[in-house]
């Protein structure tokens, strides 16, 4: 076994140094009807490295990879281009196979990058802090609405229906548990986010109102509005963001007032994967740093003066405060924000701003293309990078056939809200710097012949 | 703009005196001091060239940002020098022994690595159609059949992103299970010697947590368990082997017990790796136990994640698994279980608990993990781990106080306590003493049911030579500390930094940079 350095002589000389005649003398404490006495049946032995890349070839291959042809997918997964120094940079050993950094003096390699992570974080959010990250942007949004319960003591959160559908169910999962009351709709089929239903859903039980922005037909609701119906009832806005490109165009969501932004980082440096590991962005404003979920790296300086870094405010973390503590989690994405952080280092301001305006620009002539290919029509009046068709017929069935013929059409919204017949023809298409104008004739050309 | 933002000269020792001899720059050759981004890129300098945006109308219906967002760029070779210079401060296994206690720190293959990059992995959507993605499917089903075969469990939440979110999956199923009879319950039994999660994650469940005492000998008291055991205990979270690298012989009684009682067991499985291939935990009674594929399965821990923690569980909480689940048909064709499908046969899921399909991307590195191992190397995994930690033990026992060591072999992890250190001495200083030595420090003053606890745990990746020059290094600072060497109290006197104020940093924290002067293109010339 390749990755086992100790050879029989090895193990007969520790044996006899720890004084044991056998290696199951070291399992005494293990009940003998519980162990079992030879390896598990059934199972295949050890296999060799070419082995095990053929087997795990194969399967990927059974695959059809966004690059393997014209593809619109997005609705909280979003394909960009990586630098190739990011793969590079994040394979670097001591990032890869570092731990948690717990004795800093020997890990401020991640503390600092941590450091300058929660800085771009915030600054991108519009935040006056960011932590060091959680798993992804759904379990982010639950954090946020299980915070804003902590600050507002109140338990009832107002999700808008144009939240991610997946983000509402992790929310209403753990509310079933917290006896969170969660009022939420459907998204609403119209040009224009539902901002008055949202507002009419919040009264002075209100904890927190949760928006996405974009939304996840696309829309770009207006949060100052939201903002201000929420501060007035005393509850807090929560602001979710998909897409973290977006914010290189549009306004920020902490300058509209939001007390909480959180968002899946997934977009810059980390790659589509099949869904994980992602990268939870987790900002607020500086009066309820000390109720955040996750671990913050802070700066102080070392024995002899020098500026250091260190994991900080761990009293709020459950290894210090055990089941009084935010929130239960302990690992987080650590090295999906290391990805994200040099992505974001290599754009700087300047190619972040260009990347969504570049973004924009292929989206708005892609909507355009889409519009005039007959029956199909184009519901947003606003977008970023993203946007909802309106087919004849059952979205789904279009892009089931359309995968058959190489093209990933974009999400339905039947996939997304399944049995919601108000739904059904909606498909919400994304187009990012990677998207080319042969994709989007294809596409056009592709949704003709199907609804035909 | 300096390198060195702090001004800090090293100084050298000349015939035993010290004498400062600054070197302009602050660097000690190798060591390079590395100043922020924020310090040093700016807001015209990029690493990327794009395309130009194509004439196009504005359709960001006036929500176009007028103000700058302050992010700093660096040109690719910047960029590489930055983080290339920033990873040169760290430890890590790649380097040397981690002996972190039941953090599991074995060597990560680079095969995984590979493998996970695969264009037909890395490069697909969570969201794409079934049948683009049915070789995706096979990995999750294939890594989930696994699990299930060597823990002997029913069933597999695959979606879970960490440990903490799988021990977060288990109590959802438990409490899901105990409302499907009518039976909701108030209490969740931990014992002191837990990890911090399992408390934390039975409140966030919002559960009354209670600690169990350990005996003695570092174990559960499962007398005391039993004398509170009644109607409002929902489950008992039990680690095993537990955080005193212990087997807990009585898990089977335990189990009968809280069953009898018609509470669950949970296990937290962070310590799976020493009986893996040995001992199914579904032979002892246990209902749910997450599996860290960051510990156990060697996915690389990434400086604090990501992590997966799958949740294999029993019969009686199959039923009651979160979505997506992915099933395999008759015919071979793999399928996803969402909301909609879930019918008849996952109609009691207690729902999702994360947006897609848990870590793919750590799916695939375990996986490959496993085949390379095969049943007869994951036993062998859980034996040479198992016999590292026995032999660092017995090693270092004379030195250092092994407060169960009389009692037995341990498992995968030594622990030793601060008992016999001198007057003012402390597990800190033995810490900081091993990171001048050249290692990271063992987990300290964890568990808590030990004073000054040392948990050591080698993995079976350590070779012996690895083990003997650890045990020496090892033996020397806990000598020093016994013989109160006061240097000890400095260390670490040769890390990138000396002992770092972490009062000073909670008490003003300074958690994001905030520039002077605002971010501009650096002078050209210094």
């Amino acid at each position: 076994m390749r990755y086992l350095p100790l050879t029989d002589t090895d193990r007969r000389a520790m044996l006899d140094t720890i004084g044991a005649a056998s290696i199951d003398d070291l399992f005494v404490d293990v009940p003998a009807e519980a162990q079992l006495s030879a390896k598990i049946a059934g199972l295949p032995d050890h296999a060799s490295e070419l082995a095990v890349e053929r087997h795990m070839a194969a399967l990927a291959r059974q695959n059809m990879a966004a690059g393997d042809g014209p593809f619109f997918l997005g609705a909280g997964a979003y394909r960009h281009h990586i630098p190739a120094s990011v793969d590079h940079l994040i394979q670097r050993g001591e990032f890869l196979t570092a731990y948690t950094p717990y004795q800093p003096e020997i890990a401020q390699g991640t503390l600092q990058m941590l450091f300058e992570f929660q800085t771009q974080v915030a600054r991108l959010l519009g935040c006056d802090v960011a932590n060091a990250s959680m798993y992804d942007g759904s379990t982010a949004c639950w954090e946020a609405v299980a915070m804003a319960a902590r600050i507002t003591k109140r338990k009832k959160a107002a999700l808008s229906g144009a939240l991610h559908p997946h983000y509402a169910q992790v929310v209403k999962t753990m509310s079933k548990v917290t006896d969170y009351t969660i009022a939420d709709s459907l998204p609403s089929i119209q040009p224009k986010p539902d901002n008055a239903g949202l507002i009419a859903r919040i009264d002075g039980e209100t904890s927190c109102v949760v928006v996405q922005y974009p939304d996840i037909l696309g829309r770009l609701p207006d949060l100052e509005e939201i903002g201000a119906a929420a501060r007035a009832q005393g509850a807090l806005l929560v602001v979710v963001v998909t897409e973290p490109v977006a914010l290189g165009a549009i306004r920020s969501p902490g300058e509209m007032g939001a007390d909480i932004v959180v968002g899946e980082g997934q977009s810059l440096g980390v790659g589509l994967q099949f869904g994980g590991p992602y990268l939870g962005l987790f900002g607020c404003k500086q009066k309820y740093v000390r109720q955040m979920p996750g671990r913050l790296c802070g700066e102080t300086v070392d024995a002899e003066g020098k500026r250091g870094f260190v994991l900080t405010l761990s009293t709020r973390e459950q290894h210090i405060r055990r089941e009084k503590a935010t929130s239960n989690i302990c690992t987080n994405s650590g090295l999906c924000a290391l990805a994200f952080s040099i992505h974001m280092t290599l754009l700087g301001e300047k190619g972040l701003r260009e990347l969504a305006a570049l973004n924009h620009a292929l989206a708005v002539r892609a909507a355009d293309k889409l519009a005039a290919v007959p029956g199909v029509r184009v519901l947003n009046d606003s977008f970023f990078n993203e946007f909802t068709v309106i087919l004849p017929g059952d979205a789904r069935e279009a892009v089931r056939t359309l995968a058959d013929r190489g093209i990933l059409a974009g999400v339905s919204l039947g996939r997304l809200f399944p049995g919601e017949q108000a739904l059904a023809n909606g498909l919400v298409v994304a187009v990012t710097e990677t998207t080319t104008d042969e994709d989007v004739d294809a596409l056009c050309a592709g949704l003709k012949e199907v609804l035909a | 703009m300096t390198i060195n933002q702090s001004g800090w000269k090293p100084e050298i020792a000349v015939s035993g005196a010290v004498l400062a001899s600054p070197t302009a720059t602050g660097n000690r050759a190798l060591m390079l001091e590395e100043p922020l981004i924020f310090e040093i890129g700016g807001m015209e300098r990029t690493g990327v060239d794009l395309a130009e945006a194509p004439a196009a109308p504005n359709r960001l219906g006036g929500m176009e940002r007028a103000t700058p967002i302050g992010l700093p760029g660096l040109s690719e070779q910047e960029t590489v020098r930055h983080y290339t210079r920033l990873s040169r401060q760290n430890y890590a296994i790649d380097l040397g022994l981690f002996p972190l206690g039941s953090c599991t720190m074995k060597h990560n293959p680079r095969l995984n690595e590979k493998v996970a990059r695969m264009p037909g992995f890395a490069d697909l959507h969570p969201l794409a159609p079934q049948s683009a993605v049915q070789g995706a499917l096979a990995v999750v089903h294939e890594l989930g059949e696994w699990l299930k075969t060597l823990t002997g469990m029913a069933a597999v939440a695959m979606s879970p992103k960490a440990g903490a979110h799988g021990e977060l999956c288990g109590l959802l199923a438990i409490r899901a299970a105990l409302e499907a009879r009518g039976d909701a319950r108030s209490v969740i039994l931990v014992p002191e010697s837990a990890h911090g999660t399992n408390p934390a994650t039975a409140a966030f469940c919002g559960y009354a947590v209670e600690d169990i005492p350990a005996t003695l000998e570092g174990r559960v008291d499962l007398a005391a368990l039993e004398a509170r055991l009644g109607p409002d205990v929902a489950a008992v979270m039990i680690t095993n082997p537990n955080t005193c690298g212990l087997f807990e012989r009585d898990m089977k009684r335990i189990a009968d017990a809280v069953h009898a009682a018609g509470a669950l067991v949970y296990c937290d499985g962070a310590n799976f790796n020493a009986i893996v291939g040995r001992v199914r935990p579904g032979d002892l009674g246990i209902d749910a136990m997450h599996i860290n594929l960051h510990k156990t399965f060697s996915t690389p821990h990434g400086g604090g994640g990501p992590g997966s923690g799958p949740v294999v569980l029993s019969e009686a909480l199959a039923p009651f698994a979160p979505l997506p689940i992915v099933e395999k048909d008759a015919d071979g064709v793999f399928h996803l279980v969402e909301e909609e499908t879930a019918g008849a046969d996952h109609g009691q899921n207690f729902g999702r608990m994360v947006a897609f399909h848990g870590q793919m991307g750590m799916f695939t590195r375990a996986l490959a993990y496993i085949l390379s191992h095969g049943a007869d190397g994951l036993r062998q995994v859980a034996e040479d781990a198992v016999l590292n930690a026995n032999y660092i033990l017995r090693s270092l026992e004379d030195v250092l106080d092994a407060p169960f060591g009389g009692t037995g072999p341990c498992m995968h992890e030594a622990l030793f306590s601060d008992k016999g250190l001198a007057e003012g001495f402390s597990t800190l200083d033995v810490a900081k003493g091993l990171i001048d030595e050249g290692y990271h420090p063992m987990t300290m003053y964890f568990p808590l049911v030990v004073h000054g606890a040392m948990l050591i745990e080698p993995t079976e990746t350590e070779s012996k030579a690895a083990l003997d020059q650890f045990i020496m290094a090892l033996r020397s600072v806990a000598e020093r500390a016994k013989a109160g060497d006061e240097a000890l109290k400095g260390a670490p006197w040769f890390a990138p930094r000396r002992r770092l104020d972490e009062t000073l940093a909670a008490r003003k924290p300074k958690l994001v940079w905030e520039e002077v002067g605002g971010l501009a293109e650096p002078a050209a010339a210094e």
